[in-house]
């Protein structure tokens, strides 16, 4: 058996176990399609207003906007409901009990944790957005059909995105060894994720001075890069160098997040369970 | 060398003190009172490959503390602990992969998946090969009989279920050390004598080595060779259930059926005399209580028979929870 064996087991019975809840996702694909409509004719009305060319055209927007709505799940806005009931009464320390590496074993849990609910209200999203919405009439407020290559590159960023936003979820986890309590991370958070990921507008119309700072935070690998590889926003050609700038964000994030861990569990190890 | 050794193990826990009133918790946010709390000042024992040792003692005496440490989820602030040569805090992946741990009071189960797919999951996480990891499966499925329940989700177990779930669980990779903390807590009759064959079965026959805490007495009488008491962090007792109770004491029961109706004043008249200590007549039942030190069962026996007609008679020791009180007691601790 290989190395990852384990901890692909362990996302997988996750992950499965949480595609279970089918009317959360109805409700929150509800959700996302209000929120996903005002969305688009609040920046529709933006750029009637504009003046001059925008970084980017309407139809990149649209697109821009419906993925967002598709996959709101997966960005790190929140925490595991079941991983804040393990800090709270302390059966954190258990996890120790198992003959892996703790970082690994969470990082997996929280891989799943990411990716299922996300799977579930992206699906209907999309088929709506796609297929749906042309059928009503509404073509040009429906998500674009990508080319292949841009398809392709789309598929790798949101994997890379996916991987992101499980170390900085993982992280969040962390915290709670010291905090205790998720309620704090869980209202910090939606703030600014949503923001620097590009969910309540898309990063390239933020004001010129922004844009240095923008294009370096690590946020920007969630939302921002696969949805502009998409709509061919970044060029095919620029894609790999955005990728990896996503991925390198995820390794310091990782490492960083081993190290907290590391002394985290020391003081759970001390202090008792 | 034996499978566990520990020396002089030390835990020390820092407990935030908090100041009453209002005035004293503005204090306490400036100048933190801590206390130390002497959860174990030094324990030693060994255990041998094979044995099935009790551990008893008191609420907050260290029992949990200790199996906390040998199961590597808690670092001692002193001495030194092995375990198959391994020091469990610090190689704790792979002591964790050789070991099995079950809490009483709470599951080791994913809560929301059914049975099997837990075990499936536990083959994975502990690389248990697929022929090994069916075999202990089967057996276990057959021993707990878990036949009926594989599919069922944990959460809908009932408790008795759940523990025969949670000990199958803790032996799916084969492990050939075993530490029970309080398993047959909350459970009923029905389901405690279960757990006992099966914890009794392992070890004979499979030579798993047990350690069982426990507040049920019985399951130490029922399971245990050996027993090691703890209090106040120190272990104050170690040997076999003779030893605990002459440790105590050497009361024992004389129960006597009669052919007719006894009376309290003949027993008296014809038994009064050293080393007994309480008698109690109701209706054909006597109970005489006495001091096997005192007088010798036989010579008591023999008193009795010679007086009266006797039906049946035998001899009992007092129920081990007293003795055990009276040794908490000793030692200034303990509930009652």
């Amino acid at each position: 058996m290989s190395r990852l064996a384990p901890y692909a087991a362990v996302v997988s019975a996750r992950y499965r176990n949480l595609l279970q809840y089918r009317a959360a996702a109805f409700a929150g694909f509800v959700t996302q399609l209000f929120w996903g409509s005002i969305r688009l004719m609040i920046l529709a009305a933006f750029f009637a207003a504009a003046e001059g060319p925008q970084p980017m055209n309407m139809v990149e927007v649209v697109a821009y906007v419906w993925l967002g709505q598709a996959l709101l799940g997966m960005l790190p806005w929140n925490t595991d409901a079941d991983f804040k009931e393990q800090i709270a009464s302390g059966a954190v320390a258990y996890d120790l009990l198992r003959p892996l590496d703790l970082y690994g074993y969470w990082y997996a849990r929280t891989l799943a944790f990411r990716t299922a609910t996300t799977t579930l209200r992206a699906i209907p999203m999309v088929v709506f957005a796609m297929l749906l919405l042309p059928a009503f009439g509404l073509a040009e407020w429906a998500l674009p059909v990508p080319t292949l290559a841009a398809f392709v590159g789309f598929l790798v960023a949101i994997t890379a995105a996916a991987l992101l936003s499980t170390a900085i979820t993982v992280l969040a986890h962390i915290s709670m060894l010291w905090t205790l309590s998720g309620e704090g991370v869980d209202r910090i958070m939606p703030s600014f994720v949503t923001i620097l990921s590009g969910m309540v507008v898309p990063l390239p119309l933020f004001p010129d001075w922004m844009q240095p700072f923008l294009a370096w935070q690590p946020f920007r690998g969630l939302c921002d890069v696969p949805y502009r590889i998409y709509s061919g926003n970044i060029p095919i050609a620029e894609a790999a160098n955005e990728i990896v700038f996503t991925l390198a964000w995820t390794v310091v994030i990782v490492w960083f997040g081993r190290f907290l861990l590391g002394r985290g569990v020391r003081r759970l190890v001390v202090q008792g369970g | 060398m034996s499978q566990i050794e520990v020396r002089n193990l030390a835990k020390v826990f820092r407990v935030a003190e908090r100041r009453p009133g209002l005035g004293g918790a503005f204090r306490g946010l400036v100048d933190r009172r801590t206390r130390e709390v002497h959860a174990l000042a030094g324990v030693d024992f060994d255990i041998e490959r094979g044995e099935l040792v009790g551990y008893i003692g008191p609420n907050g005496a260290g029992k949990s503390t200790t199996i906390k440490i040998l199961a590597g989820i808690l670092t001692p602030t002193g001495g030194t602990c092995a375990v198959d040569g391994l020091t469990p805090w610090r190689d704790r992946r792979r002591h964790a992969a050789r070991i099995g741990v079950v809490f009483g009071q709470r599951t080791q189960l994913w809560w929301d998946l059914p049975v099997i797919e837990s075990f499936e999951l536990l083959q994975r996480v502990y690389r248990v090969p697929e022929s090994l990891f069916q075999r202990n499966r089967d057996r276990m499925v057959e021993l707990l009989r878990l036949g009926p329940l594989l599919d069922t989700p944990v959460r809908q177990l009932s408790l008795g279920q759940r523990m025969r779930a949670d000990l199958a669980a803790a032996l799916l990779h084969g492990p050939k050390l075993l530490f029970l903390d309080e398993p047959t807590i909350g459970l009923d009759a029905a389901a405690k004598l279960a757990m006992r064959d099966f914890v009794r079965t392992l070890n004979r026959e499979e030579g798993v080595t047990v350690v069982l805490t426990t507040h049920d007495m019985d399951d130490v009488e029922a399971l245990c060779e050996r027993i090691m008491v703890i209090g106040q962090g120190r272990i104050l007792i170690d040997g076999g259930i003779d030893d605990l109770r002459r440790r105590v004491g050497n009361e024992r029961m004389l129960i006597v059926d009669f052919e007719e109706p006894g009376s309290l004043d003949a027993l008296e008249r014809e038994l009064g005399g050293a080393g007994l200590r309480d008698l109690r007549v109701t209706g054909k039942r006597a109970r005489i209580g006495f001091d096997a030190g005192v007088i010798a069962p036989a010579a008591l026996i023999a008193r009795v028979t010679s007086r009266f007609e006797v039906h049946d008679l035998f001899v009992e020791h007092p129920p081990i929870e007293h003795t055990v009180a009276d040794l908490y007691a000793e030692h200034g601790e303990g509930e009652a």
